[in-house]
């Protein structure tokens, strides 16, 4: 009988620590197929975040690195500049790249860094605790913002994509979900995108996933499924954001 | 082996690649800024990599992707600059990787002024950073120890997998002095199997972290931790001793302030005083073992610093209460001179009468 479907290889045959609905998963699986797809496991060097997925270095079956809290850019810079073959790529949620890490996601952006950020949009903080990021959409409670969020107060969320985007460093940026298995499947598609530009040596590469935490927004995972399809994408629009003048052939 | 003259900045920088360090991050800080300005000419010629970084805390955070993946690997800055790679000190300290940072002391707390300073002793010497760990802290006091000491740093660095900081002050950075530069060593590092670098096939999964969540664990790697700066402390100290035959008051100094107390012993021998010099070369770790041996015919000590009193500190700890000891210490820029300290000298050797 064909085997159709079966665990990448470059994922550990371990369970997730991730919450009931949690989308952490499908995107390391989606990570580790595309890295099994390229047949580049022995070049592949991972930074690993804070926060609920810093755990990837365990699921992963790479070398990895862990960084502090928001620096994974930076880290990924050293690892690049003295590796400059090797596919780097961090994996970072909206706290780690839009707040604390801003800095180091721009900066690398605009050195056309030749790293890939796969970044995880759940419009919350989850490991500490649901508290706002600065992804939250207006009106979305969290224990920060238990009132809403309001602009006046705190602000308004930070669109990533678009901020790159004007960035002459970034050679590929994708906004993708994961509600439905349709778009699972094109998720996978702009990782590999981002990893075939990445070492063909355009530039800065990013995709932005967005993910449920049904835990932190007090959802079931099919509602939480629902809220992100309803509530988020009308905010962060899907779809490619960047794209090299010459496309990669996949 | 040729002389030339060298400004001390500089020669951070040439006894960095004659060590075998390819890979500079940093961001512009004053009085460093001739070291990063030597390496982005410097490094392309030997094939390494200069990069500006867009804050020091992110120069620290691509150290530490560097030296993870096994380069030899430094960046420098200086006080307000230092305090923001503290956070990747903590995190290089803890994954346990080398690397070499030099720290050029300004004047401060805050902004304070670029001036040559002493006061980032402690902050050097006593973490700085988050948790309980340590650096390997060298204090050169001239151009010419700045380039040998470049050596012993990458390869403590290297031999501990531990961060190294060279401690120095505005003074030694500015100032050029001939120096003689060894023939062409350019020492490649050593190979690193440890280093994240891409998993072989059937190999082991390498991983560069200091996450330990489960209490079990991170006690056990703080514990390996201690154990490690346990030997550092015991093997590892280094110090240069002038004048201590019978000597009654000992000054200790570092840096700078060691070269102007020579000049001060000198004087206080010519005068008769029995007064010698004691300057911690390795001040993490505080060379112990030389006050161990003084102490017992000493009457007693004087730390001379360019801060409010700091090493003070750690030279009492070395003297354990067993014979007076005092400070003498200018800061903000302000230098001790020869002549005030050997008044101070004068003054203690008397007894305190003037």
């Amino acid at each position: 009988m064909k085997k159709i479907f079966t665990r990448p290889e470059s994922l550990n045959d371990i369970p997730f620590h991730y919450c009931p609905g949690c989308t952490h998963g499908i995107a390391h699986r989606l990570v580790a197929e595309v890295i099994d797809e390229m047949d580049i496991y022995e070049r592949a060097l991972g930074i690993a975040p804070v926060g609920c997925s810093v755990f990837i270095f365990n699921y992963l079956n790479i070398d990895m690195y862990q960084a502090a809290h928001g620096r994974a850019p930076a880290v990924g810079t050293g690892v690049k500049r003295v590796l400059p073959d090797r596919l780097v790529f961090t994996y970072q949620g909206d706290g780690d790249a839009a707040a604390i890490g801003t800095g180091e996601l721009v900066h690398a952006a605009a050195r056309g860094e030749k790293i890939t950020v796969i970044f995880i949009n759940n419009a919350i903080y989850a490991m500490t605790g649901g508290q706002m990021a600065p992804t939250t959409l207006l009106g979305q409670k969290t224990t920060t913002t238990p009132y809403g969020r309001d602009k006046d107060v705190n602000g308004l969320p930070v669109k990533v994509c678009e901020m790159l985007a004007p960035l002459d460093g970034t050679a590929y940026l994708a906004r993708v979900s994961l509600h439905n298995p349709k778009h699972i499947a094109m998720a996978k598609k702009a990782i590999r995108k981002a990893f075939d530009v990445q070492m063909r040596g355009d530039g800065f590469t990013l995709v932005e996933i967005l993910s449920a935490c049904p835990t932190n927004w007090g959802l079931s995972p099919l509602e939480a499924l629902k809220w992100l399809e309803e509530n988020m994408i009308s905010y962060y629009p899907l779809g490619e954001y960047k794209t090299p003048a010459e496309e990669v052939q996949l | 082996m040729a002389k030339v003259l060298m400004k001390g900045n500089e020669a951070l920088g040439e006894g960095a690649v004659r060590a075998g360090c390819r890979y500079f991050f940093g961001y512009p800080i004053t009085p460093q800024s001739e070291l990063p300005h030597y390496l982005a000419k410097r490094m392309p010629q030997v094939g390494g990599v200069y990069l500006q970084s867009e804050s020091e805390t992110a120069a620290a955070n691509m150290v530490y992707g560097a030296a993870g993946a096994g380069a030899r690997v430094m960046t420098s800055s200086s006080g307000p600059g230092i305090t923001l790679m503290q956070e990747g000190l903590s995190y290089l300290a803890g994954a346990e990787l080398p690397c070499v940072v030099v720290n050029m002391i300004r004047g401060g707390p805050g902004l304070g002024n670029i001036a040559p300073a002493q006061s980032d002793y402690l902050q050097a010497v006593k973490g700085g950073g988050h948790g309980d760990y340590r650096l390997i802290v060298l204090a050169p006091a001239s151009v010419q120890e700045i380039i040998d000491l470049m050596q012993d740093a990458f390869d403590l660095a290297d031999k501990y997998r531990n961060p190294v900081m060279l401690l120095a002050d505005g003074i030694l950075g500015q100032m050029m002095e001939p120096v003689e530069l060894s023939e062409e060593v350019l020492v490649q590092a050593p190979e690193k199997a440890w280093a994240a670098t891409g998993r072989k096939k059937g190999g082991p999964r390498r991983l560069i972290n200091s996450l330990y969540i489960v209490p079990e664990e991170c006690e056990k790697h703080n514990i390996e931790l201690a154990q490690k700066y346990a030997v550092i402390a015991k093997e590892e100290q280094r110090w240069e001793e002038y004048q201590l035959d019978n000597a009654k008051l000992v000054i200790v100094a570092f840096g700078t302030c060691a070269r102007i107390c020579k000049a001060v012993v000198d004087r206080a021998r010519q005068e008769g005083l029995a007064v010698g010099l004691i300057r911690p070369i390795s001040v993490w770790p505080f060379p112990n073992d030389v006050f161990a041996r003084v102490r017992e015919t000493a009457e007693q000590f004087l730390s001379v610093e360019m801060n409010m009193g700091q090493m003070v500190e750690d030279v009492r700890l070395a003297v354990e209460g067993r014979k007076p000891v005092h400070f003498y210490g200018r800061v903000g820029g302000m230098i001790p001179v020869a002549r005030d300290v050997l008044a101070e000298v004068k003054k203690l050797y008397n007894g305190g009468a003037v």
